[in-house]
Order: structure tokens, then C-alpha cells, then sequence
């Protein structure tokens, strides 16, 4: 059962994946990342941790994504949907197939030992009590990298005072 | 035939590769941010695999890292869009090979 999920739910993302670098319509390449994130969610449901796949469905699928549709809107230029990719795409191709071996040799040849292990899973009231006593510095100071990158996305997406404000009302125009 | 570690390994292997090609071969800035998306699911996918197939001390570590990951990813992810749209509004492209102003 778990490893028939495992092939439909991997192939989801692999496929989705492959969509999202090969496709030339950026919108489409955004909804082929919401479905390989959908995908991994489930890939947390197959290892037994029901809370991340339920982060991950809220953050990426519902904030990320959402967040990622609007600056494509906004950076809307004529040229997008033709040769959006780099002319030495081939050697892009080369250094990823090159390390995808790499590391599936290594996955291989060195993973037996976990292998036996029994997959489990926890109920949400570990990982709290883990997030709140173990890792409550490491919490809080996540809370303050969010703090300063909302502060600093405000901060850097405002229409500036800077020379092109007049920029600012052509957009406005078109929009 | 069960579910091993290393099929989850190779699975993130070849996600995170995915994602590299696209940071590597993609021309517009917010298609190499996806990608980038892409290399960090692979990085949690690794996270609680191994974490899922050790002992169960060990699990509430590995997902506590991926949430932290995810809280980075979100905030990387706000700040790198309004860098984008500040470049759009002032070079109107989002081509990352027309952005060479810090070039020698």
C-alpha cells in the first residue's frame, strides 16, 4: 500500500517537476509547482507526518503559490511565453544528470543501514513539546528572520522616492 | 517488497536536481525562484525520510528542522518577489542575464 502511494505520489512530483523547468508558459509553471508541493505533501503523509503535509498544503500551496500568481501578473512583459531558457541549457542538463548520479549512487550503495529500520510517525503534541523546549531559541529566532523579511519586502516592493517614480503612474495606467 | 530509505532518497535526489536545472537553465528570475521551491522540498523530503526511518527520538527533530525550512522558504520567497518587482519597475525585465549591473 505504501509503496503503490509512494510510485503515484513520486511520479506526481517528478513529472510536475519536469514541468515546471521545461514548460514555456510561466503560469503553467506555476501551477505545475502547486501540483509537484501537492505532491510532496502527500510524500509526508507516506512517512507518517500528517502535520507537515498539512503545512506544507497551507504554506506553499496556499500562500506561496498565491504570492508567486501575482508577481508574474505584475511583471507581465510581452517576451515571457518564448525562450525563456538560457541558450547553454545543455550544460545546465549535464551538471544536474552528472549530480543526480552522484547522488543516487550514493543513496545506494550507502544506505542499507537504515534501511530495517521500522517507518513511524508521532502525534502533533511531540512535536510541539520538541518545538517549544528543545528548539525554542531556534523558534524565536525564526520569528524575527520573518519579522525583518516582511519588514524589509515592504520596504523594498514600496514605490520608491527614487528617480522612477515616474514610472509608477505609467503602470498605474495600464493596469 | 516494502518501502525503503533509499527510494525516498533517490526520489529527492532527482527533485533537487530538477531544481537545478532550472536554477542553472532558466532565463526569468521568478522561474529560477521556483526552482529554487523546488530544491528545498527535495532538502525536506530527505529531512524526514531520514528521520521517519530511524528511531523515534529522532523524528521530532527532523520535522521540526523541515518547519524551520519552511518558515525560511516563506520568507525568502516574500523578499525575493519584491526584489524582482523593484527590478521590473526600474529595468523592466525580469531576465536575469540583462541584470548585470554588479558585473567587473
Amino acid at each position: 500500500m505504501g509503496l503503490v502511494l509512494f510510485y503515484i505520489l513520486g511520479g506526481i512530483t517528478i513529472v510536475a517537476a519536469l514541468g515546471v523547468v521545461t514548460t514555456r508558459n510561466i503560469v503553467y509553471g506555476a501551477l505545475f509547482l502547486l501540483a509537484s508541493l501537492s505532491g510532496v505533501a502527500g510524500l509526508f503523509v507516506v512517512l507518517f507526518a500528517e502535520f507537515l503535509a498539512l503545512v506544507q498544503l497551507l504554506i506553499y500551496g496556499g500562500a506561496i503559490i498565491i504570492v508567486i500568481l501575482f508577481a508574474l501578473m505584475l511583471t507581465r512583459t510581452g517576451d515571457f511565453s518564448v525562450a525563456t531558457e538560457h541558450r547553454r541549457w545543455p550544460a545546465a542538463a549535464i551538471v544536474s544528470l552528472a549530480l543526480f548520479g552522484l547522488l543516487a549512487g550514493a543513496a545506494i550503495s550507502d544506505s542499507g543501514e537504515y534501511n530495517t529500520y521500522r517507518r513511524t510517525g508521532i502525534g502533533i503534541e511531540e512535536l510541539g513539546a520538541g518545538l517549544f523546549e528543545n528548539w525554542a531559541i531556534p523558534f524565536e529566532v525564526a520569528s524575527i528572520v520573518l519579522l525583518v523579511a516582511l519588514i524589509g519586502a515592504i520596504v523594498i516592493g514600496r514605490s520608491g522616492d527614487d528617480e522612477d517614480g515616474a514610472d509608477e503612474t505609467g503602470n498605474g495606467g495600464q493596469g | 517488497m516494502t518501502l525503503e530509505l533509499v527510494d525516498f532518497q533517490i526520489l529527492a535526489a532527482a527533485l533537487f536536481c530538477l531544481g537545478l536545472y532550472g536554477v542553472l537553465a532558466r532565463k526569468s528570475a521568478v522561474m529560477v525562484l521556483m526552482a529554487v521551491e523546488l530544491m528545498l522540498n527535495a532538502v525536506n523530503i530527505n529531512l524526514v525520510a531520514f528521520a521517519a526511518f530511524r528511531d523515534v527520538s529522532s523524528i521530532v527533530t527532523g520535522q521540526v528542522i523541515v518547519i524551520f525550512v519552511i518558515t525560511v522558504a516563506a520568507a525568502e520567497v516574500g523578499l525575493a518577489l519584491a526584489v524582482i518587482m523593484r527590478l521590473f519597475r526600474r529595468r523592466g525585465t525580469v531576465n536575469v542575464d540583462e541584470i548585470d549591473l554588479m558585473k567587473g
